[in-house]
């Protein structure tokens, strides 16, 4: 919903933002017109949901085939016990709507494939990675690149997360640095390595903050360099990199020319 | 011969990026590299000769999310 400048309730919600010479009433119109989609509902889409809600972005779409379950609550805040069993999408829609009624949650209870993955990212401004195998991650990052969508890459595993924000056709994207995805069964997933659940809210709301910074114009982003952030260590390191010539996907002479799925990680544990 | 891996200034033995990750028990497959700034293709790694100096950034894959 339009940031209304005249509604007292909203100027009060925002005023915090409001008050930032970077925002003002004119960026807040801006995140209350803004239509942002995030790919899974899971550990880095929970902290993503719940600050664009408080954000007062329009309208929030969440694409998601699961169902919650006990073993996502470590680290998938949006979900709560009671949720056990229910869509994630129904599960964030709920929270998202009690933080802040004035946003609009749009559900997509399916995975996200090569058939509808051009149509639905088309419908967005901006897409936000919280997928967890790496041909999802692929997929995204090629249906950014055709719809012409920014894309905020987000990736968690053990205490390790990463940020990497793209401007398709403009900065360096996914398949500039990696061509394509590891061998199946090659990198671990987080149901098979384990992950620190508050890295989800650390990496989820730096690609929350880039996707504010992309809606209000402001601000330097994450492109053409990696931010890597070691827990373990509490160090985070930025890795130059550029717009590879040579990139199967937004490079000078291009072998990826429409939309594609890499073949699933069979080896990965299904939980679902 | 001394180069810096991902930040840090490291002593190293081998003349090639693909001798210094097999040094360093890396599978090809799984990094990027980055060679001075330049993204390197796989075919590349062997034939990519490492001098005192040079900056290599091995860039693994990060797929969690979920």
């Amino acid at each position: 919903m339009v940031f209304v400048p005249d509604s007292e309730e909203q100027v009060t919600r925002y005023s915090r933002h409001i008050l930032l010479p970077e925002v003002g009433g004119k960026g807040q119109q801006k995140i209350g017109q803004a239509r942002v989609l995030i790919v899974g509902a899971g550990g880095l889409g929970s902290p993503a949901a719940f600050y664009l809600a408080a954000a007062g972005i329009g309208t929030i779409g969440l694409i998601d085939s699961d169902a919650v379950d006990l073993s996502n609550l470590q680290r998938q805040i949006i979900h709560q016990t009671p949720d056990i069993g229910r869509p994630k999408v129904a599960s964030a829609k709920a929270k998202i709507l009690a933080l802040n009624p004035n946003v609009a949650v749009e559900t997509h209870a399916a995975r996200l494939t090569g058939e509808n993955a051009l149509d639905l990212i088309g419908r967005y401004d901006i897409v936000v990675d919280g997928v967890d195998t790496f041909p999802a991650k692929f997929l995204i990052n090629d249906a950014c690149f055709f719809a012409r969508k920014p894309l905020v890459h987000g990736g968690i595993l053990r205490f390790e997360g990463r940020v990497f924000t793209i401007l398709p056709g403009q900065s360096a994207c996914l398949r500039c640095i990696f061509r394509q995805p590891p061998p199946p069964g090659a990198v671990a997933t987080c149901q098979e390595a384990g992950v620190i659940g508050a890295l989800a809210g650390v990496i989820g709301t730096i690609q929350t903050t880039e996707v504010l910074k992309l809606i209000l114009g402001k601000g330097r982003l994450l492109t053409n360099r990696l931010l890597d952030y070691d827990a373990r260590e509490t160090r985070f390191r930025e890795i130059q990199v550029a717009k590879n010539p040579r990139c199967p996907l937004c490079g000078e002479r291009p072998e990826i020319t429409r939309l594609f799925e890499h073949e699933p990680e069979v080896c990965a544990v299904r939980t679902v | 011969m001394r180069v810096t891996i991902n930040g840090k200034s490291e002593e190293v033995s081998g003349s090639t990026v693909l001798e210094i990750l097999k040094a360093k028990d890396v599978s090809p497959q799984m990094v990027a590299v980055e060679f001075n700034s330049k993204m390197l293709e796989r075919d590349e790694l062997g034939s990519t000769v490492v001098k005192d100096g040079d900056a290599i950034e091995f860039l693994f894959y990060m797929g969690g999310g979920a």
